[in-house]
């Protein structure tokens, strides 16, 4: 075997869960991709950690989360502050502020 | 109590005739359209692409209208919202609000509106005359003006 880490095993840390994560705007056009699922380790148990946890992931995602202050965020369709809990979470968005109207 | 969210044109006046139908209840009608302005930093405005998240965008224009139902004595309201490409003067949005004196008719109206430009999912793309453009900027006085109706922010940064 390889000693390459360039492919994520498709399993869960120990704890840890499955999520829905959806990127919008800038975000999504940063990021590369509108969604995607990802395992996140149990480490990882707010918002603000997903982001810190996602800045790690590629340069891709440092660029979208470069200056995280003006990300905001959603979890299951709801808008939430950056120290929400992400247990039992389904799907997470992040997106710039919003300029609709 | 209606909310929708559409790609297609809306005509305002065959909305309103609708949302009152046969009712003699109201005495207060307020219409509020929202258009795509012609011009943005001194450019021609040439197109609009207005990005959403489906499913949130319908959740989040209901509890909007919801919390104007429980401030307000409206009879009927109904918000529209349209995405996708748009050109100058094509309609954006539409808020109407129905009920029996102008003063609850106006402030849910002007509530709603305030509240859809700070927590509805929309993003606005500009493409412009010289080439320039891009993603919107969301305005600060958007949210100062979410501040008169006394309401928390609950649409923080992601960073602490």
């Amino acid at each position: 075997m390889s000693s390459s880490p360039a492919v994520t095993p498709d399993r869960s840390a120990p704890g840890g869960q499955r999520i829905r994560v959806l990127y919008f705007a800038w975000v999504r056009e940063r990021v590369g991709r509108a969604e995607e699922v990802l395992d996140v380790p149990s480490s990882v148990t707010s918002v603000a950690d997903l982001v810190g946890w996602l800045r790690q992931r590629g340069p891709e995602y440092a660029d979208a989360f470069e200056r995280p202050e003006i990300v905001r965020a959603a979890i299951d369709q709801t808008h939430v502050r950056p120290a929400a809990a992400i247990a039992g979470a389904r799907e997470v968005a992040f997106f710039p502020p919003v300029t609709g109207g | 109590m209606t909310v929708r969210v559409q790609a297609e044109d809306f005509d305002s006046a065959a909305e309103v005739r609708r949302l009152n139908g046969t009712s003699t209840d109201a005495g207060a009608i307020v219409t509020f359209t929202g258009t795509v302005r012609g011009e943005s930093h001194g450019q021609r405005l040439i197109l609009m692409e207005l990005e959403h998240y489906p499913g949130m965008t319908e959740a989040e224009l209901a509890r909007i209208e919801q919390e104007a139902r429980s401030r307000w004595p409206l009879t009927a309201s109904l918000i529209i919202h349209r995405y996708g490409r748009l050109l100058p003067g094509d309609n954006i949005v539409l808020v109407v609000t129905v009920s029996r004196h102008r003063q609850a008719a106006f402030a849910a109206a002007e509530f709603l509106m305030d509240y859809l430009k700070t927590r509805a999912p929309f993003w606005k793309k500009e493409t412009l005359s010289d080439g320039t453009g891009g993603w919107v900027d969301a305005r600060e006085t958007d949210d100062t003006a979410l501040e008169r109706w006394a309401m928390p922010d609950v649409t923080a940064a992601t960073a602490p």
